[in-house]
């Protein structure tokens, strides 16, 4: 009871018109969504319900937003560093991007054994631009909310800063991913060997139903493992996220040790999805 | 958890991003670290280089060195022999030269000898008159006695 109290109290230190820890979290885990409302206009869901009465055709425009931001935050801290780079002695910056640009081209190196000069740039976009994604997830979580609800005017604005707890954002980055997959195992095979990948193996082409079975189910979990394991990480962070934010002043320790522990999972996430990105492409490329 | 149309934005944003990053961003750090590598393997192997020339050199110096001083030992060996040689010369020369005035020497004593005997008889000739004189207590004509005289002088 002492508990619930807390939470309620905690909730209503953050944003008074919480009745409950659990609407809290529930208006945390909310997007902003634009899209065709059902009286026929375009324009911002004020609800969940008007969310998902939007159907597909709809946008969240703050992880997508969010996600731009950080991408083109990326690319501009790297070309502005590329510009400057020197062969002779780095400065600080050069010196910490050249490490991430070495570590990405090791592991490329190490894993990738065709030759295709889009892979390492692909998954240092990748590394980078998750892992930004994901760092977000250590901005307090009301911070950025805040903010967008005072720009808006509107203290009930639904606002998701952690792009990457998104599924959408996480699904299609995997589908861009399984997009190339197909792309270079249609490329480097032909339409037929990359079919003949799926239906003969691994038993021969007497038990082609057999090996479909068995190898699809493989072929699809690609995508929907990437898309769903990041996701997954993230999103739970998150939640935990939330219910420590309930706990008042004593939100303080465990915050912070939750952040420390949470470094952790950003960066091996990003790593992550980075190095299946690089295994999934190099299996694409492998003619056997 | 609605899946919309955010999941299109996300694959045109990435393939956007991944393509700049391709041409505009990979490019340029990486032929900066490949130049780098380049550098550092370029003088770690001068360096590697001049560590040789280096022992080559002290080894060549040290040779030189070692010949330098066998030369420096036979200049000494012959400089000493000369020496010796030059002083064994210029023994001889003065023994040589000693000689030759010793010898000079006697020669003109023998002469002065032979002078002074000459005077001796000559002067012993006139002595010899003089007494002859003085016992014959006439004068002896000298004309006459001359030859007599000559010849006793020459018997003495």
């Amino acid at each position: 009871m002492a508990a619930e109290e807390h939470a309620v109290e905690g909730a209503q230190e953050h944003a008074p018109q919480y009745a409950t820890g659990g609407e809290y979290i529930q208006h945390h885990l909310g997007f902003l969504v634009f899209g065709q409302k059902e009286d026929g206009h375009w324009g911002f869901a004020h609800s969940e319900e008007e969310a998902k009465d939007m159907g597909f055709w709809s946008l969240n425009v703050d992880t997508m937003g969010i996600s731009l931001v950080l991408g083109l935050i990326f690319l501009a801290l790297f070309k502005t560093v590329s510009k400057k780079a020197t062969s002779g002695v780095p400065g600080g910056v050069q010196n910490a991007i050249e490490m991430i640009v070495e570590m990405v081209q090791t592991n490329v190196k190490n894993t990738f054994h065709a030759k295709n000069d889009y892979i390492a740039p692909l998954s240092l976009t990748i590394f980078c631009w998750v892992f930004l994604m994901n760092l977000m997830d250590l901005v307090p979580v009301d911070v950025i909310p805040l903010i967008a609800q005072t720009i808006a005017g509107d203290s009930h604005l639904y606002f998701k800063a952690v792009p990457s707890t998104d599924v959408n954002i996480t699904a299609g980055l995997a589908l861009s991913v399984f997009i190339m997959i197909i792309y270079y195992s249609i490329k480097i095979k032909g339409v037929g060997g990359f079919l003949g990948e799926l239906a003969f193996h691994p038993f021969g082409k007497w038990a082609m139903p057999l090996n479909l079975v068995m190898e699809l189910p493989a072929f699809l979990a690609k995508p929907v493992s990437l898309a769903l394991r990041l996701f997954g990480n993230l999103f739970a962070g998150e939640v935990i996220f939330l219910v420590i934010a309930l706990l008042g002043w004593y939100q303080l320790p465990l915050h912070f040790a939750w952040a420390v522990f949470h470094i952790l999972v950003i960066t091996l996430q990003a790593y992550l999805f980075m190095m299946l990105t690089i295994v999934y492409l190099n299996q694409a490329h492998n003619d056997h | 958890m609605n899946l919309n149309a955010t999941i299109f934005g996300q694959i045109i944003a990435f393939f956007v991003f991944a393509w700049f990053c391709k041409n505009y961003v990979w490019p340029p750090i990486v032929a900066a670290l490949d130049e780098r590598q380049k550098k550092i393997a370029d003088g770690l192997e001068a360096a590697d280089r001049a560590g040789k020339d280096l022992e080559l050199a002290q080894e060549k110096a040290s040779q030189l060195l070692k010949e330098a001083k066998k030369d420096s030992v036979s200049i000494l060996d012959q400089a000493n022999k000369r020496a010796s040689q030059i002083v064994d010369e210029a023994k001889e020369q003065a023994r040589l030269e000693g000689q030759r005035l010793i010898t000079a020497a006697q020669a003109e004593i023998e002469q002065e000898v032979l002078r002074a005997k000459e005077d001796l008889r000559a002067q012993v000739s006139a002595l010899a008159i003089s007494g002859a004189e003085k016992i014959l207590q006439s004068s002896v004509d000298e004309k006459v006695h001359a030859s007599m005289l000559d010849q006793l002088a020459t018997s003495l």
